[in-house]
């Protein structure tokens, strides 16, 4: 796969490899997806950190999950959404795979969900420059990077009832 | 299945939940209550719910004020004139409509005399102008001043613009939105309605995806309303200013991280006349107050 070497020397290069080692990472065109929307393979080399995922899912910045989701024990989140369904039980409700499936790109699982597709950098209409309102261009930097995708359905898994 | 939840909320919400358990697809919330919203101690009433225009038909049954969705504080300011914060710029709208002004050395009193000419014409904004151009009041402004006045136009989002669409805006209040979709307006109409429904942006959403599925619901602090515009011009706690209809428009395709479109621009005219007739029969309540 010569785009992760291309990444992983460029990493090399700009001297962050020593910081944060560049795993290697399927980028957001290359997933395969399973007829039903599932992802068997983790996007990651690095095993998902549940914590990070924890964290993420409420940050506004990055998963946000928390604008349209609840969980009953995230008091530390102020406001939850109420727009998809609460995610406690999430982990025995849904394989990792289809976790991954799900918040990749949720479409493919619910279609014409209105929830976002995470790990997705193309195929929209008038996409923007982030938040600004100017516009972007294709291929779009991914919502999630697949380590924090890898993440948050690490935290997703922890879910139990 | 959208369709099939609008027939019969109840039973088809329950045979969602029946067949998957988890996932409730979509839940419009009914406003608990829809009270008129009464200012000045009587003096106004505006309704807060009133029976869906027919081309809304299998979408909604009612349509509501974005009033009911705010919190009792921000419901409040708009219940007696002097708490309304949107008030001093109708007053300043009114200066400036007396003011002389341009090579003409005219006011807008030289013609139109009283602000209070003035009434309905808010609630037929935007309308089909005779030369077959969808114009929003904005233009119909700009074009006296330019052409009737020999004075600048104004820019759409400065406050001097948006002034005066407040002090036009209230002299219609109480009227309830009426505006023509049909004959020369239809083409217009039917790209604002395409716009409706399109999902712009990286978040791919469309305004129907917050506004018509998913009104009464939370996205985290926000209460979604239905998203009228029969509000317009809005003053909003959050910006601190009055805000017109297309820099609402713009905010929102922004926030679904999409290139938007430009304010004054015709495909925001063409979604400000849709987005209107998805309030026909909605009272004129601007000067609202929405935080
Ligand atoms: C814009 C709203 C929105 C956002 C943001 C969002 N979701 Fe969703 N999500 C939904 C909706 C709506 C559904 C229900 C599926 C459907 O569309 O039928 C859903 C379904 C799910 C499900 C399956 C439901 C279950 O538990 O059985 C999971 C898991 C999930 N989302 C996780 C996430 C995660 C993790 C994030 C953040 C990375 C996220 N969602 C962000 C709207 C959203
Ligand atoms: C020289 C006279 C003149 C002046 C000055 C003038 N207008 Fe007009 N205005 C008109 C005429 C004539 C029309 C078209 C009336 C019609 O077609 O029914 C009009 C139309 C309008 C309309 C559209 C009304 C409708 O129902 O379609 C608005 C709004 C308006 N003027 C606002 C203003 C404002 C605000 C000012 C001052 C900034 C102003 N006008 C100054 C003559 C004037
Ligand atoms: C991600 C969800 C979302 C989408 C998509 C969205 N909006 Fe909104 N909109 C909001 C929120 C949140 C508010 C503020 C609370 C409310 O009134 O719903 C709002 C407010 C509004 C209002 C002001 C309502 C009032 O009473 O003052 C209008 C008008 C509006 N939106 C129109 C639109 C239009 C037109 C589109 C499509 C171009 C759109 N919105 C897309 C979330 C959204």
């Amino acid at each position: 796969m010569p785009r992760h070497a291309i990444s992983a020397a460029l990493a090399l290069l700009s001297g962050l490899a020593f910081a944060m080692p560049l795993a290697a990472e399927t980028a957001p065109q290359d997933v395969s997806f399973a007829e039903d929307g599932l992802i068997e393979a983790p996007l990651s080399e690095t095993a998902g950190d549940p914590e990070n995922g924890a964290a993420i899912y409420a940050d506004k910045t990055s998963g946000n999950c928390v604008a349209c989701h609840a969980i009953s024990d995230r008091t530390d989140a102020e406001f939850q959404g109420t727009i998809g369904p609460a995610l406690d039980g999430a982990g025995d409700r849904w394989s990792e795979a289809q976790l991954r499936g799900i918040v990749a790109d949720a479409k493919r699982t619910f279609p014409d969900s209105m929830m976002p597709g995470f790990y997705k950098s193309s195929g929209y209409i008038r996409p923007g420059d982030a938040f600004t309102g100017e516009a972007g261009s294709e291929p779009l930097p991914p919502l999630l990077t697949a380590q924090q995708v890898e993440d948050v359905i690490a935290y997703l898994a922890t879910l139990k009832e | 299945m959208t369709t099939t939840i609008r027939l019969n909320p109840r039973a088809a919400m329950a045979s969602v939940f029946a067949l998957v358990l988890s996932l409730p697809a979509m839940a419009e919330t009914e406003p608990e209550t829809t009270d008129p919203i009464v200012i000045n101690g009587g003096e106004i009433e505006l309704p807060t719910a009133v029976p869906a225009p027919d081309h809304l038909e299998g979408a909604f049954d009612q349509v509501y004020s974005g009033w009911l969705f705010r919190d009792s504080e921000t419901q409040a300011m708009q219940l007696d004139d002097f708490e309304n914060p949107g008030m001093i710029f109708v007053d300043q709208g009114i200066d400036d409509w007396n003011t002389i002004e341009g090579e003409a050395g005219k006011s807008c009193a030289s013609c139109h005399e009283g602000i209070e000419s003035m009434k309905g014409v808010r609630a037929v904004m935007p309308k089909v102008n005779a030369e077959g151009e969808l114009w929003s009041m904005e233009d119909y402004i700009n074009d006296c001043r330019t052409n009737r006045m020999q004075a600048e136009a104004l820019d759409w989002n400065g406050d001097r613009m948006k002034n005066m669409t407040a002090a036009i805006s209230v002299q219609s209040r109480g009227m309830p939105m009426d505006v023509a979709i049909d004959g020369p307006a239809k083409p217009y109409w039917e790209q604002g309605k395409e716009m409706y429904y399109t999902r712009y942006g990286q978040l791919e959403l469309a305004c129907a995806n917050c506004h018509e599925d998913h009104y009464g619901d939370w996205i985290r602090a926000d209460h979604l309303s239905q998203g009228m515009t029969n509000g317009f011009p809005v003053y909003r706690l959050k910006q601190a200013a009055l805000v017109s209809q297309h820099n609402r428009f713009r905010g929102c395709i922004r926030d679904t991280r999409g290139e938007t479109f430009a304010m004054g621009s015709d495909e925001f005219r063409a979604l400000e006349l849709y987005v209107a007739s998805r309030g026909n029969g909605l009272p004129v309540e601007g000067v609202s107050v929405r935080h």
